[in-house]
């Protein structure tokens, strides 16, 4: 079958891919591994036969700055927080959704539905609930009203001022019908002095929250899917023995699932890694308030660095990241091909 | 296993046996009196019922709970929706209204589709989207033809190539892309920048050439037994067959232009080329320009307008983006 004609025409066929490839896929990885080796690296520069030291004082940077170990610590947090959550909630949905008849149809498209949305769209939403709305500035002296007033500060006239809330937006309304006190989730007095802003914690839940919401239809489908392809004998030999349900999910359910539950897993660690847009929608591109509340992730640090010219130091920073990203699922794969039944 | 292995016990002697034999029928009868003694105690009803009462339980428990994280999933539609229709001075109640109560307000749209200039965005987008599918569409489906049907030297190991760089996260090729477009190409706010360079997907290839290599050898070498070019055959056989696959790739193709945020920001900054999820994140919706007072309501309205088409397009096409994201794992 192999013949000159044959290969000629498959060149062609194959021609605007491999060019597209070429250009931005395999330059790319030649490219960023070596301006990440070249100090002060400018693309200009470059172009005009500037010459630049080589060596890994753009990985030194990376490691050595504060902010990128705030940036590997928001990253790893959010991601072991939200994988093991978001995979054993679609686990039971999945479990719950396979054993109930028509209803499960309905059911499933309705939990489909996040998936099917922009991640920055409903970031908004997300903001909106949990937000705040509605702030006064009043003056703590003359004011006369219910309201209790936050923030108390001192303006350039020197006279004390403070602010009200006219809603607590939805999330905090639900709180005080519970009885509880209304949290300033992501950073509801931004605009008027660091002490108003929001605390890690409230942040953090607040993007666990979200990326949950966001994380399940997938999963879901992933492991419905896999439910669905389990032979129904498994399930009726486990009822003549006797075995009790829970019993039966870890013993048949768990074991038979278990390659997709290593998908689930392995593709939700890939994308926590790379958390980055979930931030931006909620918190926009400041990604939470500065200083200690900060959410900026490994991604956010290599924008950031993009966006200020440092093209060397946000190459370090993303081969830091693809070899973090390797190594977990390196281990992924190795601890899964322990407990994996196929 | 272990009553598996009972069974394979081999007997040596006949005298052994029987005195197997012989406990065998006294532990039979022994369980037959019991179950008769367990019939005679219990009522075989009460059981039953109580297995289908505990029956009753658990499906009312498993209801519940679906039910229960039905409502928070759809929940924040259901906020978005009622409080775009909301006016301002109704929105920040500080008892927050379950609908709109005083008017349903329209105006919001207005005001959301006038400040973010959301029309404009609309155009660009849709051309974004078509213009990058439709290109998309031809390389991928040329690209998997070679790789399914076609012999040449290195085929499989370019494929595998291929493949493996689907491993390496997109931030990665980021950072020399932009340097490629914005300094080499010069291609700072064109549309060109936005669609070139994700005009190839080796997921995409891979995806069309699996379905490509399940159609028969047999109907290729038919059609050029009749004569056909291989052009010909790809459109009147191929295409028609792997269509499924062509539709997910392409709604996939389309929300993935719907949805681009972070290269449009770096490689755009005016309004003629944007983008519509950065033109929505970007807009400032403010009461009287206070930035303490964010206009939710017209913010909304904006992200209801944003949102609508791509629940439009899941309604009628859900099959099809449902099975594509089941074998791809990747969003848009």
């Amino acid at each position: 079958m192999v013949d000159s004609k044959q290969q000629w025409k498959a060149w062609v066929y194959l021609l605007p891919a491999l060019i597209l490839l070429a250009v931005f896929t395999v330059y790319p990885i030649i490219n960023t591994v070596k301006i990440s080796l070249l100090e002060g690296y400018q693309p200009l520069g470059a172009v005009g036969g500037e010459q630049y030291a080589i060596g890994f004082a753009n990985f030194t940077k990376v490691i050595q700055y504060k902010d990128f170990l705030t940036c590997l610590k928001n990253t790893v947090l959010l991601c072991v927080l939200t994988v093991p959550l978001s995979c054993f909630l679609a686990l039971i949905v999945a479990v719950c959704l396979n054993s109930i008849g028509r209803l499960g149809k309905l059911l499933q498209t309705i939990y489909f539905l996040p998936y099917v949305t922009n991640s920055i769209a409903i970031g908004m939403v997300f903001a909106m609930m949990f937000n705040i709305v509605g702030l006064t500035s009043v003056e703590v002296q003359g004011y006369t009203g219910t309201f209790e007033i936050y923030n108390i500060y001192v303006d350039s006239n020197g006279v004390e001022r403070g602010y009200i809330a006219q809603s607590w937006g939805i999330v905090n309304n639900l709180i005080q019908a519970f009885g509880g006190d209304p949290i300033n989730w992501i950073n509801a007095f931004k605009n008027i002095n660091q002490e108003g802003a929001s605390t890690y914690v409230a942040n953090i839940t607040v993007m666990v929250i979200y990326i949950v919401w966001n994380a399940l239809p997938f999963k879901i489908l992933i492991l419905l899917g896999g439910l669905q392809g389990v032979n129904k004998q498994y399930y009726e030999a486990a009822k003549i023995d006797g075995a009790s349900r829970i019993r039966t999910f870890f013993r048949i359910t768990v074991p038979l699932l278990s390659p997709m539950i290593a998908y689930v897993v392995i593709t939700g660690f890939i994308g926590g890694f790379k958390e980055y847009s979930s931030i931006v929608g909620i918190f926009g591109e400041d990604m939470g308030p500065a200083g200690d509340g900060s959410l900026m992730t490994i991604v956010g640090y290599i924008y950031k660095q993009i966006s200020s010219n440092s093209y060397g130091v946000a190459s370090a920073a993303s081969l830091i990241l693809f070899g973090i990203i390797l190594a977990v699922t390196l281990v992924n794969l190795y601890v899964s091909s322990k407990n994996t039944h196929y | 296993m272990e009553e598996n292995k009972n069974l394979n016990v081999e007997t040596p002697n006949l005298e052994e046996a029987t005195s197997k034999y012989s406990a065998l029928t006294s532990a039979n009868n022994s369980l037959a009196a019991a179950l008769k003694k367990d019939a005679a105690t219990y009522d075989v009803k009460k059981v039953e019922r109580n297995a289908k009462i505990q029956k009753t339980i658990v499906t009312v428990i498993i209801y519940a709970f679906l039910f229960f994280l039905a409502i928070v999933v759809i929940f924040p539609f259901y906020w978005m929706i009622i409080s775009s229709l909301k006016t301002y001075d109704e929105y920040i109640l500080s008892t927050p209204t379950f609908w709109p109560t005083q008017t349903v307000y329209w105006k919001n749209y207005v005001d959301a589709y006038s400040a973010a200039n959301l029309g404009l965005l609309f155009l660009n987008t849709v051309y974004v989207g078509l213009v990058s599918t439709l290109l998309s569409l031809v390389i991928t489906v040329l690209s998997a033809f070679a790789f399914a049907r076609l012999e040449f030297k290195g085929r499989d190991s370019m494929f595998a190539f291929m493949l493996a760089t689907m491993m390496i996260p997109g931030e990665l090729f980021t950072i020399t892309n932009y340097q490629t477009v914005i300094v080499f190409l010069d291609w700072k706010n064109t549309f060109t920048a936005l669609i070139v360079p994700f005009l190839v997907s080796v997921f995409y290839i891979y995806l069309l050439r699996q379905n490509f290599k399940q159609i028969p050898n047999e109907l290729y070498l038919a059609a050029k037994v009749d004569g056909k070019t291989d052009m010909e055959y790809l459109l009147k056989v191929m295409i028609p067959l792997a269509l499924p696959s062509l539709i997910s790739i392409t709604i996939l193709k389309m929300m993935g232009a719907w949805n681009s945020y972070i290269w449009p920001r770096l490689v755009t900054d005016d309004t003629t080329h944007k983008l519509i999820t950065n033109g929505l994140r970007g807009a400032s919706f403010f009461v009287d320009g206070d930035e303490n007072k964010i206009n939710y309501p017209a913010q909304m309205a904006a992200v209801v307008i944003v949102s609508a088409p791509l629940f439009l397009v899941f309604i009628f096409l859900r099959k099809y983006i449902m099975k594509g994201v089941s074998r791809s794992g990747i969003k848009g």
